[in-house]
């Protein structure tokens, strides 16, 4: 399963990271503490928070997560959008919510 | 690789903004000297764990890391008021964070315990008033 997939299937927007969606994913991660997030997320996850701030960018590009996924309608930061280009981290939102999102990726076979 | 690499680092009091940066940049560095993506993800957590905690609080500080073929040592030493309780501290779950810097994520009082976890040996010296250092030490295995 790419990211591409993943946000075509879950109608996500884009917020940084369209151009390297082309990326595998496998595995989720939900939750919204980040030092549970750091050593839970492991490579190629794609995890689900409701944080929009920069740090949400700093772990997932350490713990090398497939994706971001910002639920609940929540919208990122200028600057955390701004810091998910430079990093090259796939930062991607939208209404749907953590639960509706891990059935989604679930049937999906992730 | 018999040489050893030096890095140093300063980090900023409530820089938020550039937390994760160092930590950032050793991965990299890390990456590009060969070491396996186990070894890497080890330091990358205990190092961002260690930066936060210095920007949160301590009072910033700085981050020194030697890199050898065999292990990778990270001192971490700041300014900050110093933890009262070690053992306390260390505890899953305990956090003085405040209201501030829990709505950013932090203060899940795991930091620590990841810092334990991710690394081989952890040795916290701390005086009241004065300052924290947590050393940590990282072992390569083949
Ligand atoms: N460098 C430091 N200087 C002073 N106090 C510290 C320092 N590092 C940790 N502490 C104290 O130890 C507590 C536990 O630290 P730990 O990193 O485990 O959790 P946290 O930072 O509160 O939350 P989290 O790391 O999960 O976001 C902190 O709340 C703080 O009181
Ligand atoms: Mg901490």
């Amino acid at each position: 399963m790419t990211v591409n997939e993943i946000a075509k299937k879950l109608n996500l927007t884009f917020y940084a990271g369209e151009e390297i969606a082309e990326k595998l994913a496998k595995g989720c991660y939900i939750g919204d503490l980040l030092s549970l997030a750091m050593s839970k997320v492991t490579a190629e996850n794609v995890w689900i928070t409701i944080q929009t701030n920069m740090n949400v960018v700093a772990v997932a590009s350490l713990v090398e997560a497939a994706c971001v996924i910002v639920a609940d309608g929540c919208i990122p930061d200028e600057k955390t959008i701004e810091k998910a280009k430079e990093q090259d981290v796939i930062l991607l939102g939208g209404e749907i919510s953590a639960f509706e999102a891990a059935v989604a990726l679930s049937e999906m076979g992730i | 690789m018999a040489d050893v690499m030096k890095l140093q680092f300063e980090v900023n009091d409530g820089d938020f903004t550039r937390a994760g940066e160092t930590s950032s940049k050793v991965k990299k560095t890390l990456t590009q000297l060969g070491f396996s993506p186990i070894v890497i993800r080890k330091v990358a957590i205990a190092m961002y764990e260690g930066e936060i905690n210095m920007v949160i609080h301590a009072n910033g500080g700085t981050i020194d890391v030697e890199i050898y073929s065999e292990k990778i040592l990270i001192v971490m030493q700041d300014k900050g008021p110093g933890i009262a309780d070690i053992e306390k501290a260390m505890q899953a779950g305990f956090s003085t964070a405040d209201s501030k810097v829990r709505e950013l994520g932090f203060g899940a009082g795991m930091g620590l315990p990841n810092m334990k976890k991710y690394s081989d040996e952890m040795e916290i010296t701390t005086e009241i008033g004065k300052g924290t250092c947590v050393k940590l030490t990282i072992n390569v295995k083949e």
